[in-house]
């Protein structure tokens, strides 16, 4: 049996020790925001987080998820959410939206550990997500859009 | 203008006495063995240091070309991509056996550790993956931090050996920390268990480490 956190809610699932956190929160936990790319590490497809940090769950053992929270883009905190939800809207950033959740994922870390990014930190940051539509350049000024709405969203709170 | 000081008459008398008694007396006071034998001693002693002198310089040859050549050896497993590619000349690690930047952009970070959502630990688990294409891997992956990069790519075996005698560059209080870094690193063992393996197996490898430091870690001459 392993124990697990997902979005909050604890587990206690009987899995083979090397299923793929991937196949856990598609299959198990029926979670399928998150999507499969490559399965070899290579795409970003399956970028969800784990205790804070993003991790390619195609390639993550459920060992290694053992005892720790795993954060899908389904339950991704409002404060990272909401700007980038809004801001890929506004930008209009999809076009057949297949890598875009591990695309979101990966930019809420960047947002988070880095509020006002610039071009080369998105490029640093999200090299590793392949889009094959190549929406890039509207990823890069979604990324943009967010940091401000999530640095006057904390604004507004604060008042 | 300089005033001659002459010796007055009795001080020239009484050092003549002096000397003509020496030379009269002197057969008693010293048999020719007596003084041959001290002498001969003498040039005896001085030959075997200078030949004491010799067999030490050729010693110590002998053991700064062995220390040379043993670091020759090590420097291969040094400079292999499985070692070479965290310890990269710019910011971004390589790989494969061509050495190649790392694709992706991944970039070193102030950590050593990458940077946002590209940090190593995202795609390398703790264990090599099975699989073609797959990330190899362990708990420890990382590159050395931006403040110390300890840059192997490009050196030299002369400069890469003055690099590990520096403490600047290794961040080891003195070099025998070195030998225990080769020795027992996670990481170190582990760039033997996967791919195309380096030259000297990992044994081997920290002996001629051990034996360049252990006969005075002399700089090879390029």
């Amino acid at each position: 049996m392993i124990k697990l956190t997902v979005n909050g809610k604890s587990y206690e699932l009987d899995l083979p020790s090397d299923m793929p956190v991937l196949w856990v929160i598609r299959d198990r936990l029926g979670l399928t925001g998150t999507k499969y790319g490559c399965g070899v590490a290579q795409c970003g497809a399956c970028t969800v987080h784990m205790d804070g940090e993003a991790i390619r769950s195609c390639v993550t053992p459920v060992s290694r998820a053992a005892g720790k929270s795993i954060v899908t883009i389904e339950g991704l905190e409002p404060s990272l959410s909401k700007p980038l939800q809004e801001a890929w809207t506004e930008i209009d950033v999809p076009q057949c939206g297949y890598c875009q959740s591990g695309q979101i994922m990966a930019a809420a870390i960047l947002i988070r550990d880095q509020p006002q990014p610039t071009d080369n930190d998105i490029d640093n940051a999200m090299a590793g997500n392949i889009c094959r539509c190549c929406t890039y350049l509207r990823i890069r000024q979604a990324i943009h859009l967010a940091s401000r709405l999530k640095s006057s969203n904390a604004m507004l709170s604060a008042i | 203008m300089k005033k001659i000081r002459y010796a007055p008459a009795s001080r020239v008398w009484i050092t003549g006495t002096i000397v003509a008694a020496g030379i009269v007396f002197s057969p008693f006071a010293f048999p020719e063995n007596a003084v041959q034998e001290p002498v001969n001693l003498a040039f005896t002693l001085a030959d075997t240091i200078d030949r004491t002198k010799a067999q030490n310089s050729n010693e110590e040859k002998k053991r700064a070309a062995e220390s040379k050549a043993a670091f020759a050896d090590a420097y291969k497993v040094f400079m292999h991509p499985r070692c070479m590619n965290c310890h990269p000349s710019g910011d971004a690690p390589l790989q494969g056996d061509k050495s190649t930047i790392h694709t992706m952009n991944v970039q070193r970070g102030p950590d050593g550790k990458g940077l946002f959502a590209m940090k190593c630990k995202n795609c390398h688990q703790d264990a090599n993956l099975e699989g073609e294409h797959l990330p190899p891997g362990i708990e420890t992956w990382h590159l050395p931090t931006a403040q110390r990069p300890m840059v192997f790519q490009g050196k030299t075996p002369r400069q890469l050996a003055m690099g590990f005698k520096d403490s600047a560059f290794t961040g080891f209080k003195d070099i025998h920390r070195l030998v225990e870094h080769v020795e027992t690193d996670h990481l170190v063992l582990h760039s033997f268990t996967y791919g195309t393996r380096p030259p000297l197996s990992h044994k081997d490898f920290v002996a001629r480490v051990k034996e360049w430091i252990d006969k005075g870690a002399e700089l090879p001459d390029k």
